[in-house]
């Protein structure tokens, strides 16, 4: 990028919200996705709707990239800079607007903590239950962006249940309003849904307005042992089919129950195969009769141990202790790689044999945990970046897995989004159409393919994004 | 990397590639980062110097004025340790990264040279420290200080200068080297036989303090033994970039403990009692003093890590009063004491606890941060006095004398009626045959 274009960016945020030294750019090359660096030109905080609309319309004349950006906790590569691009990131807009009780709305700027939201809301009774993994740090408008879900996708669904509206900065650099506080609204295209999980690839979302339920009374937490993986995995198919909903249903496997409590000492039990951490949650009796009913069916299937937190410490510890799951897999190689392929609940036991075989047959060490309840895994494949065969071999592995999740019925992602990661993947799940049709509605609303281009899918033949660089190419970068 | 640089530094200094690589840049570092909350760039965050250091162990960037910069903008209050479910060790890197940046400069910059000059002939020797601490609490009682203050003649030197004059803590009457005998015993039988580090800074600023500890740990049924030799622990030198000299503090204190038998070695300033305990790590490479360490930091207990399941021999009385906690970093973080302090102020009947937001983030007083880095010191400050203010205390209870000065400074900057206090003193306070001194 030339250095008057970047002046010009620089006027339009002025000095204090516009960076571009190496050391910057360094810092803003990545996000939480293993692997994937690109160097972006430089790193732009706006202010205002107009100072966005501004950077827009000059990226449309000057055919720049811009790459929107959260707190940078995605892991398909979403945040990743593109070639010839600008980061534009949006942690500064981190006010909750209003909170409207008598409507059970939020409205917020879209780079309010995901985590920092849910406490404010709390203190009302209230609830805004999407919590991913990085709740603590992740941004609404990222988990918009991505669809993000959570512990609790199971019974309260993910973001897109919870997004009432949208307020984002179109290509062209105007505004563009969908949704309301209205509970119906059938007045033409759903474009409010359309926006959700778009990747930063359609406009930068400014205003987020979020709808919120009552915050439930009790809740029960349950930790089951179990020494073989099958016998956890019949037990999910049964908690389901006694139509029971818990909350959350937390898989994790062996290695992963290690590396959590080396990092957590919270207790868990290191020499079972599999435990599953369940909570019942709700208003009355019935969440205790729910309870015991979940305990019963976990006996039924072999647990070893069935244990109930003794109080809300204990369970926020034993939440925040699985929120750690996969950050604390690093503790035993230095590359982890997520991935989040997701299959109908009821092939969830075959779903987590097929991960099994995959790590044999490519001789690559997994750990397994995961949304167990909604079929949500998160297979990590623990490995070392500076090995190029085994890197090889651990794709390879994702390959067989995602394969193996399409032909279930499945898909490639069920929270993470598409990003980069796996682009290459999109087709066999959305089908050629339905690509097509991406990118048709794409090349409307961005012309110039300037807006975060290369994510989900490619358009050829301008600004492909470059394919993952190694660690050498970026010490040769320029 | 600069081959002309390298020349100059001991090959060991940066941490070996597998360390580096730990990090994952998750991200769960960036809620807990202070720095990072003050300026919202990830050239602040934890994962950000991460890697900028794997950059230049790399030769992509080199020391720039920009990474020693971030390097010294931060605490090192090894929150993002706590926070990392990948268990890197930050404080380690930033550490390394100082040495770094102390070599490269230390030719040129008047501002190292003068650090390093007062931390290595000032604090680390305890007749210049007692020498330097007489003249300043004899300028502190003298009507020379409210007469500079007054004057605004302080302001000819740096307009930060009169603010950073008040943070000084106040030197005590006496030092505690000089009251402490060798060997303090229990009035009846010895339960357990105890060492005591009664620090640098301690000694002559918060001499009462020290004096404080050894009488609980008699009425806990302790032996206490001080020797006189021991010196200043070396964590301010080692944190500033002064790794050798840190090294060879070390030795002393490894040499003076040995002279008598303990079991445990109670430190009562939570940063000396951190780097007390990472004294194994420290010299793991020494053959002389490998193994001596490794024993020597074993014993190393916090005053309330020891105290908090041992009853006093003539049980509490009740104190009712309203207290928060305040967790020092090198407590919290680094010692990951955080539990037992809790459990030693919920055994004293009367008190009530109450958590505030935020009771783990920095105070700003980070060794001699709040000196180096005056202005950027007070904001941190200011979210701590926020915090305390929203839980309404008569007391703040805390277990560093940096997190105690820095407090001071901002309770009485930032208009909040609670006073500050060691929780050794509270606990005495508490002891029930105690003949009150105030």
């Amino acid at each position: 990028m030339n250095v008057s274009i970047k002046e010009k960016i620089r006027q339009i945020v002025s000095s204090k919200n516009y960076f571009d030294s190496k050391e910057d750019c360094l810092c803003y090359s990545f996000d939480a996705t293993p692997l994937l660096t690109q160097m972006p030109e430089c790193i732009v905080f706006p202010e205002s709707e107009e100072q966005i609309s501004n950077i827009l319309k000059l990226a449309n004349q000057e055919f720049f990239n811009i790459v929107p950006r959260g707190s940078g906790t995605g892991l398909s590569g979403g945040a990743i800079p593109v070639e010839n691009c600008v980061v534009l990131v949006m942690t500064k807009w981190n006010k909750i607007l209003e909170i409207d009780n008598a409507n059970l709305t939020a409205t917020v700027q879209p780079g309010v903590v995901t985590g920092i939201l849910q406490n404010e809301v709390e203190k009302l009774g209230l609830f805004y239950p999407p919590d991913p993994g990085s709740v603590s740090v992740c941004t609404i408008g990222g988990n918009v962006a991505n669809n993000a879900g959570g512990l609790r996708g199971l019974k309260y669904g993910v973001t897109k249940n919870y997004v009432l509206g949208t307020e984002m900065i179109l290509p062209n650099g105007d505004l563009l309003k969908t949704g309301g506080k209205n509970v119906k609204d059938a007045a033409g295209y759903n474009l409010r849904d359309f926006i959700v999980g778009s990747e930063g690839t359609l406009g930068i979302i400014t205003k987020i307005l979020l709808k919120l339920i009552p915050k439930p009374t009790e809740s029960i937490t349950i930790l089951a042992y179990f020494d073989k993986l099958s016998y956890s995995a019949k037990a999910v198919s049964d908690i389901i089919s006694s139509h029971i909903t818990p909350s959350m249903m937390e898989f994790l496997d062996n290695t992963t129950i290690n590396c959590v409590e080396d990092y957590t000492k919270v207790g868990l039990p290191r020499n079972s195969e599999a435990i599953l951490l369940i909570e019942v949650d709700g208003r009355g009796s019935i969440v205790g009769e729910d309870a015991e009913t979940i305990k019963n069916i976990l006996k039924n299937n072999h647990a070893s141990a069935v244990k109930t937190a003794s109080d809300i410490n204990e369970a926020l510890s034993l939440k925040s202790a699985r929120r750690s799951a996969f950050s604390a897999l690093a503790r035993m190689r230095p590359t982890t790689i997520l991935e989040d392929a997701t299959v109908p609940r009821s092939e969830l036991p075959v779903m987590i044999e097929r991960v099994t075989e995959a790590g044999k047959k490519f001789d690559v060490t997994f750990g397994n945990f995961g949304h167990a309840g909604d079929g949500n895994l998160h297979p990590t494949c623990l490995t070392d970046e500076r090995d190029k065969n085994e890197i090889e071999r651990a794709h390879k592995a994702f390959d067989y897995i995602f394969n193996e999740a399409i032909k279930l019925g499945g898909t490639i992602t069920g929270e993470h989004g598409t990003g980069l990661a796996k682009k290459q993947f999109l087709e066999q799940v959305a089908g050629i159409p339905g690509v097509e049709m991406m990118k048709k509605i794409k090349s409307v609303i961005d012309e110039n393919n300037i807006l975060n281009p290369g994510k989900i899918f490619s358009i050829s033949p301008r600004c492909e994004s470059p394919l993952p660089f190694s660690r050498e190419q970026i010490s040769n970068y320029k | 990397m600069n081959p002309d640089f390298l020349r100059n530094i001991p090959a060991d200094i940066l941490p070996p590639d597998d360390v580096l690589s730990q990090c994952i840049h998750c991200g769960m570092c960036l809620a807990v980062c202070p720095t990072y909350d003050f300026t919202k760039l990830e050239r602040s965050s934890p994962r950000g110097r991460i890697k900028m250091i794997r950059s230049v162990a790399d030769g992509e960037i080199q020391i720039s004025n920009i990474f020693s910069e971030e390097m010294n903008f931060c605490l090192d209050c090894q929150a993002c340790e706590t926070a990392c479910p990948a268990g890197v060790k930050y404080g380690k890197l930033v550490e390394s990264a100082r040495v770094l940046i102390d070599e490269k400069f230390l030719r040129y910059s008047f501002r190292i040279k003068l650090k390093r000059f007062l931390l290595r002939k000032i604090v680390a020797d305890k007749n210049n420290l007692k020498l330097s601490a007489r003249i300043l609490r004899f300028y502190q009682k003298s009507f020379l200080k409210s007469l500079l203050e007054k004057s605004g003649l302080l302001k000819i030197f740096s307009k930060e200068l009169p603010e950073i004059s008040k943070l000084s803590p106040e030197i005590s009457d006496f030092f505690s080297d000089e009251q402490i005998p060798e060997i303090s015993k229990p009035e009846e039988d010895v339960k357990y036989k105890t060492a005591f580090h009664f620090g640098c800074i301690m000694n002559v600023a918060f001499a009462e303090i020290n004096k404080d500890t050894i009488d609980v740990l008699k009425k806990f049924s302790c032996k206490v033994f001080t020797p006189c030799n021991q010196v200043c622990c070396g964590s301010l030198h080692a944190h500033n970039g002064d790794i050798e000299f840190a090294k060879s503090l070390a030795r002393k204190n490894i040499s003076a403990f040995e002279e008598e038998e303990y079991d445990y070695l109670i430190s009562n300033s939570a940063g000396c009692g951190a780097f007390l305990k990472e004294y194994d790590y420290l010299l793991k490479d020494d053959p002389n003093y490998s193994e001596r360490a490794a024993i020597f930091s074993e014993k190393v207990k916090d005053i309330s890590e020891f105290l908090f399941d041992k009853k006093p021999e003539h049980g509490y009385k009740d104190i009712n009063t309203r207290i928060t906690y305040h967790d020092a970093c090198h407590l919290a973080h680094s010692q990951k004491v955080v539990s037992e302090p809790r459990e030693l102020l919920k055994s004293i009947n009367g008190l009530d606890v109450v958590e505030m937001e935020g009771t783990n983030y920095c105070c700003g007083s980070a060794g001699i941060y709040n000196v180096t880095r005056f202005s950027d010191s007070i904001y941190f400050l200011r979210n701590k006095i926020d915090h305390i203010k929203a839980t309404n205390p008569a007391f703040i209870v805390t277990s560093n004398p940096g997190c105690i000065s820095q407090i001071k400074y901002g309770v009485e900057k930032f208009n909040c009626e609670a006073k500050v206090i060691h929780i050794v003193s509270l606990v005495k306070m508490a002891l029930n045959d105690f003949n009150s001194r105030k």
